[in-house]
């Protein structure tokens, strides 16, 4: 497949790019919504139990958190630099950084999983095993309830992500963007780069707490 | 037909090494005896390392247009459902809750 | 089924396999599948209401056991809000009207749109899946703690039904919003726009703002359900509280979502058979936005008597009054518009006008709950069931029917028997008024809502609503029948049948799949008519005297 096909109620390839893109925006707007309705509720039981979040997320594994963020912003470095090698008409480059972004994306995943593993380890999975440690009251498992539900649906959003960046980079092996054409790198960049900012924001929630001493 | 040229790369590399700059500030500030401020801090650098990649990253940069709106319009709809229940939670008499 | 020329160009007769139609990505074809599914919901959720009104004849409440009327009321909530109520107009009326009105040849998106009938029938099969295996007690609300802890239905595979349903919903909404923006054909300025796509629009906005925190919100009750983690437990440092300002921070909006577009539908019904442009169109404009955005400012007027501060309580008092005032912005216009007007009363009018009635009444009823003091005792009442149902049924469905009459000729090319289409709307009129107005009264009275028995007293009023619920249903049983008899035998249409001005009228009845010949350019704004001989002009400039 060589190019797009110009769908019949647009005028030109170029507003069906700026369309498509548009409505990628829109999407993310729900997804605002979506991420941060669940990061409200966070806050809300944050603030009516402060000690109790800071004593649980004392344990959080900030250097893993950590690593991650920096796989993540990578990961959006080199996505934006594949849609730019797109513009030159760099299929090599494209292709390479493609693969690179995914590949970011599953060590994403990766490390995620060996966090989740220490987590289960030191007995902070609610219900299943959670050991109340000294000082600790309910809310603290609270803390861990959020920490799982808001890590596992980011990184089920990561793993759509990283199937689709891998299905563009199949396309873009087969030369579907070496003609100028871009707009589901475009769209798709856009979709990445948001992920990793609700990262951003669900860093801040769960591993910056309880490390100083007052 | 030679192909376009690659538009520079420089913002994009100055804004990754921000945003991990960034990064280091907030892992930084969360050992600090700063108190109170410990969220705002760790909030306040999210939200800008969120700005950097929304203006970098997703190209919002530029004149503000319809995709500023939308992108901006989650934003503003989740600090109304932020402020309009914190009216009630903080004006409640059983708040902090008590478990 | 006899066959035309102009038949075999349309949209309906061009191709006509299983597969044309199942992996169709015409708008059209497809709004025709939504109907078809949410006639489908309609009657599932009219089933369940005609069970309720029977079981209330007797106050002794015998027909159903306590069980099962609870089962049955939340299966009629869940089933009317969701699969009938949020997509009825949209999913059918918009998706068929938003291009043809804008001057455009398809959505957007079109393999999206499919795909939203494709999700929104996967979510009400699985509803409807639970329903057949028991069903769920907790109202369509879902109160925590009772849906977490407590209820011993089908919570889990309700709340991802109506989950994927949202999907399905913020598809949609997508979909219309970027068309309008990207779309709309040349000439086509914001403020030319017909007042339905301003409607359609503004529904669109509220669907993708609210419907993501209705998402959220389901999900943490199903993970709390499923895993038995504290999310809203009290026990373990959880605010069932919370649940409810998540939950209604969509659902209030969730009920503009049902009343805009009924309100674009009566705009576009009142100008064309009053024969005159529409009372101050750009103020009509400006009260759909300001519905939609102070909309998101009043949902704690369901939590009065919950135990929310009285300081929110008396904020979000407030905000229900202010929203008030843009909906009273709409009836007044519509009544200027009708008012020394050359009324044609056929059916669509009559729809539009018993809407401009019973939303009129529904809507003061609101107000009388938005006062704190008195929605003290009217919270949890039959008051608050007559309010909504006038808004839902006598607003939105009302106008729905006024919306699916008006527009048949263009959608079939064929018209329905005008005799047979007025009779059902004075029935549905005369129904639906039995039906609720009683129930302000025994609300009102005292009765409580959701209870499967009531003090003998109230009997009256309850058989009075009852036998009114009868004639509601004959009302809404006649358009099942006559609808389709036109489809074969009722006289062709051409395509401005109405005489009306705007850009879906300028093209055949069937429109052809690309919907214009030629795209339009249009050289003004909608409502071209002429009141002092009735003739028009129309939004590309075609007149006819």
């Amino acid at each position: 497949m060589a190019s797009a096909q110009l769908q019949v109620q647009y005028t030109d390839l170029r507003q069906q790019s700026e369309t498509a893109q548009l409505g990628m925006w829109v999407f993310i707007a729900t997804e605002v919504l979506f991420f941060g309705s669940l990061i409200w509720a966070y806050v809300v039981y944050r603030t009516a139990y402060p000690l109790q979040f800071r004593l649980a997320g004392h344990d959080s594994v900030i250097l893993l958190g950590s690593i991650n963020q920096v796989i993540l912003l990578t990961s959006s470095l080199t996505m934006v630099l594949a849609i730019r090698a797109a513009r030159a008409q760099r299929q090599r480059q494209l292709l390479d950084l493609l693969l690179l972004t995914a590949l970011l994306g599953v060590a994403f995943l990766g490390v995620k999983g060996y966090e989740y593993s220490l987590d289960a380890a030191s007995h902070a999975v609610p219900v299943l095993d959670f050991l109340f440690k000294p000082g600790y009251r309910p809310p603290a498992e609270m803390f861990w309830t959020f920490y799982f539900i808001a890590t596992g649906l980011h990184a089920l959003h990561l793993t759509i992500g990283i199937v689709l960046v891998l299905i563009l980079a199949a396309r873009a092996a087969r030369g579907a963007f070496s003609r100028g054409y871009d707009a589901p790198l475009e769209v798709i960049g856009l979709y990445w780069s948001f992920v990793d900012t609700v990262w951003l924001f669900l860093f801040a929630c769960i591993y910056p707490l309880g490390r100083s001493l007052s | 037909m030679s192909a376009p040229a690659a538009e520079p790369v420089g913002p994009y590399v100055i804004a990754w090494l921000v945003l991990l700059l960034l990064l280091g500030v907030s892992v930084a500030s969360a050992y600090l005896p700063i108190g109170a401020w410990h969220p705002v801090m760790s909030f306040g650098i999210a939200a800008t390392q969120a700005a950097i990649v929304f203006l970098i990253f997703m190209r919002l940069r530029g004149r503000p247009s319809l995709k500023w709106v939308f992108a901006g319009a989650g934003f503003f709809w989740l600090f109304l459902l932020f402020a309009m229940s914190a009216v009630d939670y903080f004006t409640r008499s059983g708040y902090p809750l008590r478990p | 089924m006899s066959t035309s020329a102009a038949d075999l160009g349309s949209y309906i007769g061009s191709e006509n396999t299983l597969s044309s139609w199942l992996l169709t990505r015409d708008h059209k074809r497809i709004a025709l599948l939504f109907f078809a599914s949410i006639t489908v919901f309609f009657f599932v959720g009219g089933f369940a209401a005609t069970l309720i009104r029977l079981h209330l004849v007797n106050p002794a409440g015998t027909l159903l056991q306590k069980e099962v009327y609870n089962r049955v009321f939340t299966m009629h909530g869940i089933v009317m809000v969701w699969f009938f109520l949020i997509p009825s107009i949209p999913a059918t009326l918009g998706n068929f009207l938003l291009p043809l009105m804008i001057g455009a040849r398809d959505l957007a998106f079109p393999r999206l749109n499919l795909f939203s009938w494709y999700l929104f029938n996967a979510s009400g099969l699985l509803a409807l899946y639970f329903l057949l295996v028991g069903g769920v007690d907790t109202g369509w609300t879902f109160y925590t703690p009772y849906s977490t802890l407590f209820a011993n239905g089908h919570v889990i595979p309700a709340v991802v039904a109506v989950f994927i349903n949202g999907f399905s919903t913020i598809a949609t909404a997508l979909n219309f919003v970027v068309t309008t923006h990207k779309l709309r054909a040349p000439g086509m300025t914001w403020f030319r726009l017909p007042l339905f796509v301003w409607a359609i629009y503004a529904t669109s906005i509220i669907m993708l703002l609210a419907t993501p925190v209705l998402a959220m919100t389901l999900a943490l009750v199903a993970l709390e359900r499923l895993a038995g983690l504290g999310i809203f437990d009290p026990r373990l440092g959880g605010d069932p509280l919370l649940f409810q300002h998540m939950f209604w921070f969509y659902s209030h909006p969730a009920v503009y979502i049902m009343i805009l577009p009924a309100m674009g539908v009566v705009s576009e019904i009142i100008t064309c058979f009053a024969r005159r442009p529409v009372f101050g169109y750009q103020g009509m404009c400006f009260a759909l936005v300001a519905i939609a955005v102070i909309g998101f400012f009043v949902w704690g007027h369901h939590m009065f008597t919950t135990g929310i501060s009285l300081t929110s309580a008396v904020v979000f008092s407030l905000m229900s009054f202010i929203v008030a005032v843009p909906s009273a912005i709409k009836v007044f216009n519509w009544t200027a518009t009708l008012h020394n007007a050359r009324i044609h009363f056929e059916a669509p009018m009559l729809y539009a006008l018993g809407f401009i009635g019973l939303f009129t009444l529904g809507g003061l009823t609101g107000l009388v709950l938005a006062t704190l003091s008195s929605d003290i005792h009217l919270q949890d009442t039959y008051f608050v069931v007559a309010h909504f149902h006038f808004i839902m049924v006598g607003g939105t469905v009302t106008a729905y029917f006024g919306g699916l009459h008006y527009w048949w000729p263009k959608i079939t090319g064929r018209h329905y028997p005008e005799m047979w289409g007025r009779a059902a709307a004075i029935l549905m009129f005369a129904g639906f008024s039995v039906t609720f107005f009683p129930q302000f009264i025994v609300g009102y009275l005292g009765m409580p809502r959701r209870y499967y028995t009531y003090p003998a007293e109230w009997q009256i009023w309850n058989v009075l609503s009852s036998a009114g619920a009868s004639i509601l249903a004959l009302g809404y049983l006649l358009p099942l029948g006559y609808l389709p008899w036109s489809l074969c035998y009722g006289r062709r249409a051409e395509a401005n049948p109405w005489g009306a001005t705007g850009l879906e009228w300028q093209t055949a009845s069937p429109p052809p799949t690309h919907n214009f010949e030629h795209t339009p350019r249009v050289t003004r704004g909608p409502y071209g008519y002429d009141p002092r001989d009735g003739s028009f002009v129309a939004q590309n400039g075609a007149s006819r005297g």
